[in-house]
C-alpha cells in the first residue's frame, strides 16, 4: 500500500514531468526537457527559491535551535517540577490547531485596522504596519506565525529525548564538577543526537513542502511576493492546468528534500565515528 | 545568589512564551464572543455582552457537516494506519524474513517523500480508480502516508519489549497472532496512545489532499470547510473566529486529557540514543 500510494505517485511524477498533460483530460504529449526549461527560466522562481530558505533557516534557528534550548531549561533544575509539564503541554497546543485554523486566525491577526497586532502597537503609540499585504514582509508574517506554531512540537520531541538520557551519566557529570551547561552540551545533546537528527529533518522537509501556511494567509500575493514551491505546484496543477509544470516542480522539491535528508544522515553517521 | 536570580530569569522567560503562545488564541476567543460593530470599535475591549450565539450559528451554518465528515474520515484512517503500522511494525522487529530488511527501508524511506510531489500522480489514479470525490480518497492516501512514520514510532517501542515474555506465551500454547493481540497489545498502550494523537493531529487537519481530492461540499472536511465557510461569511468575523474556535477545540481537548499517556509512549519508546 506504501508503495501504491507513495512510490508509484514519485515515479509516475518524474514521468509526467516530460509530458505536457493536463488535468481533466488525458491527452499527453512528449515534449523532452521543456517543462523543465520553462520552469528554470521562470520569474518567480528566484522568489519562490528565496522564501523556501527563508522559512527554513528561521526554523531551523528557532524551532530547531531555540527549541532545543527551550528543552533543556524545562529539563533543568530551575524550573519547578510542577510546572515542567504545564508549560510543555502549553507550548504545544499551537501544533493541534490545523494549519488552515491558524492561517485564518493569524489573518485576523495581522489585519491592519481591527488586527490584534496592530491594536496592541497603537495602544503603545508605535507606528502600524500592513503585514500581510505589504509584499515586503508578508512571507516573514508567514514564517512567524508558523514560529509560533511548531517551536513548542519540536521542544517536546526533544524533552522526550532528554528524559530517555540515562540519569546515572548525568550524575557523574555532576561528581565530576560538570555545571549545568556542561552537562547539556556534552551529555545531554550527544544522547539526543539521533532525535535532534530527526527534528531537523522534519524541519527542512516542512519547508521545502510549504504549502497550506500560504495558501490560507496570503495565496502568494501581495502580487507573487510570498509565493513558494508547493503552492506554486497546486496553482500549476488545478488552476493553470499545467500538469507538467506542476510535476517539474515536484521533481524540484522531490530531489531538494531527498538530498538534504541524505546529507544531514551522512554528516551525523560520520560524527559518529 | 546567582544561581537563584538565573532560575528567576528562566521562569520568567517560561511565562513570556506562555503568554506569547496564549495571546492571541486569547484575542480570537475573546472577539468570537462579541458583536461585528464591537470588533470593529475595539478588538482589544471586553463584549457588553457574551455572545455565546456566535458558537451556535457557525456551528448551523454547516460546520456541523465537516465536523462530522472529518470525524468519520479521522476514524476509519486511524484505525487504518494503526492496524497496519502495528502488524508491520511487530514482523519487522521479530521475525527475520528474507526481505525484512528491504520492506524496512522502503517503509522508512517513506518519511521523507513529501504528499506534494505525489499530489498529481495520486490525483489521475483516484479518477482511474473511480474513487476520485469520495471518502476513500482521501483515507487511503492518509493511511499510506502515515505508515512509514507510525512503523517508526512502533518498531522502536516492541524492540524494548523484552523477548522472555513472548517465550512464555510460545510455552503456553499461543500462536503469533494470539501472542501480539493477548500480550503485546496490552503492554504497548502508551506508544498507541502517542501514535493515535500524532496521527489524528495529521489526519483531522491534513489539507492538501483533502483540497485537491474532494470537491463535493457535502463531502469535505473540517480544514476545507473553514475555507469556504470564511469565504461564505465575508464579513460576519465574528462568526467565522467561532467556527475556527470550534475546529480546533476537539484535539486540544483530547491532547490535554492524554498528555500523561502521551509523553510516556514516546518517552519509553522513540527514539532510544
Amino acid at each position: 500500500m506504501v508503495l501504491f500510494f507513495v512510490y508509484i505517485p514519485v515515479l509516475m511524477n518524474i514521468g509526467y514531468s516530460f509530458f505536457r498533460l493536463s488535468s481533466y483530460s488525458s491527452g499527453a504529449a512528449f515534449v523532452g526537457a521543456d517543462n523543465y526549461k520553462r520552469f528554470f527560466s521562470d520569474q518567480v522562481l528566484p522568489i519562490m527559491l528565496k522564501n523556501n530558505i527563508a522559512y527554513c533557516v528561521v526554523s531551523l534557528v528557532v524551532q530547531v535551535g531555540f527549541g532545543t534550548v527551550l528543552a533543556l531549561i524545562l529539563e533543568s533544575s530551575a524550573i519547578g517540577d510542577r510546572f515542567k509539564g504545564f508549560f510543555r503541554n502549553l507550548y504545544y497546543i499551537p501544533a493541534l490547531i490545523s494549519l488552515t485554523a491558524v492561517g485564518l486566525m493569524f489573518t485576523f491577526i495581522y489585519e491592519p485596522n481591527i488586527g490584534f497586532i496592530n491594536n496592541i502597537l497603537r495602544a503603545f503609540s508605535l507606528p502600524t504596519y500592513g503585514w500581510l499585504g505589504d509584499s515586503k514582509i508578508a512571507i516573514y508574517c508567514v514564517i512567524a506565525m508558523s514560529q509560533w506554531q511548531f517551536t513548542g512540537y519540536i521542544t517536546l520531541l526533544m524533552v522526550v529525548a532528554f528524559q530517555n538520557v540515562p540519569q546515572d551519566y548525568l550524575e557523574a557529570a555532576a561528581i565530576d564538577g560538570a555545571g549545568p551547561v556542561r552537562r547539556a552540551v556534552s551529555i545531554m545533546i550527544p544522547q539526543a543526537k539521533e532525535q535532534l537528527l530527526v527534528c531537523t529533518i522534519i524541519t527542512v522537509i516542512g519547508a521545502f513542502k510549504l504549502y497550506t501556511e500560504v495558501y490560507a494567509t496570503t495565496a502568494g500575493g501581495p502580487g507573487n511576493s510570498s509565493q513558494v514551491l508547493g503552492l506554486f505546484l497546486y496553482q500549476q496543477a488545478f488552476l493553470h492546468d499545467d500538469l507538467g509544470m506542476a510535476a517539474v516542480t515536484g521533481v524540484f522539491i522531490f530531489v531538494i528534500t531527498v538530498t538534504l535528508s541524505v546529507i544531514q544522515i551522512r554528516v551525523t553517521r560520520s560524527g559518529q565515528d | 545568589m546567582k544561581k537563584n536570580s538565573i532560575a528567576i530569569l528562566l521562569n520568567l522567560l517560561c511565562v513570556i512564551l506562555g503568554i506569547i503562545i496564549v495571546a492571541p488564541l486569547a484575542w480570537i476567543l475573546l472577539n468570537s464572543l462579541k458583536t461585528n460593530q464591537e470588533l470593529f470599535k475595539n478588538s482589544l475591549a471586553l463584549p457588553k455582552v457574551w455572545q455565546f450565539g456566535n458558537y451556535l450559528k457557525a456551528w448551523n451554518l454547516g460546520l456541523y457537516k465537516y465536523f462530522g465528515n472529518s470525524l468519520l474520515v479521522s476514524v476509519i484512517s486511524l484505525s487504518g494506519i494503526l492496524v497496519t503500522s502495528s502488524f508491520l511494525a511487530y514482523g519487522l522487529t521479530r521475525f527475520r524474513a528474507k526481505g525484512s530488511n528491504l520492506i524496512f527501508i522502503i517503509v522508512l524511506g517513506g518519511m521523507a517523500l513529501s504528499e506534494q510531489v505525489a499530489l498529481v500522480p495520486l490525483y489521475k489514479i483516484l479518477r482511474a480508480l473511480k474513487i476520485y470525490d469520495t471518502y476513500a480518497a482521501v483515507i487511503l492516501p492518509y493511511i499510506a502516508f502515515r505508515i512509514p512514520f507510525t512503523v517508526f514510532l512502533m518498531r522502536a517501542y516492541f524492540i524494548s519489549i523484552p523477548r522472555e515474555l513472548e517465550e512464555a506465551a510460545v510455552v503456553d500454547g499461543y500462536n503469533s497472532f494470539q501472542i501480539f493481540t493477548k500480550i503485546i497489545v496490552p503492554i504497548s498502550k502508551p506508544i498507541f496512545a502517542s501514535c493515535a494523537i500524532v496521527n489524528l493531529n495529521f489526519v483531522w487537519n491534513e489539507f492538501l489532499f483533502a483540497n485537491v481530492f474532494l470537491n463535493n461540499k457535502a463531502l469535505q472536511t473540517i480544514p476545507i470547510g473553514l475555507m469556504t465557510f470564511k469565504g461564505d461569511l465575508k464579513i460576519d468575523y465574528t462568526t467565522t473566529l467561532a467556527g475556527l474556535m470550534i475546529a480546533s477545540a476537539p484535539l486540544i481537548i483530547l491532547f490535554v486529557c492524554m498528555s500523561r499517556q502521551f509523553v510516556r509512549g514516546l518517552t519509553s519508546g522513540a527514539v532510544k540514543g
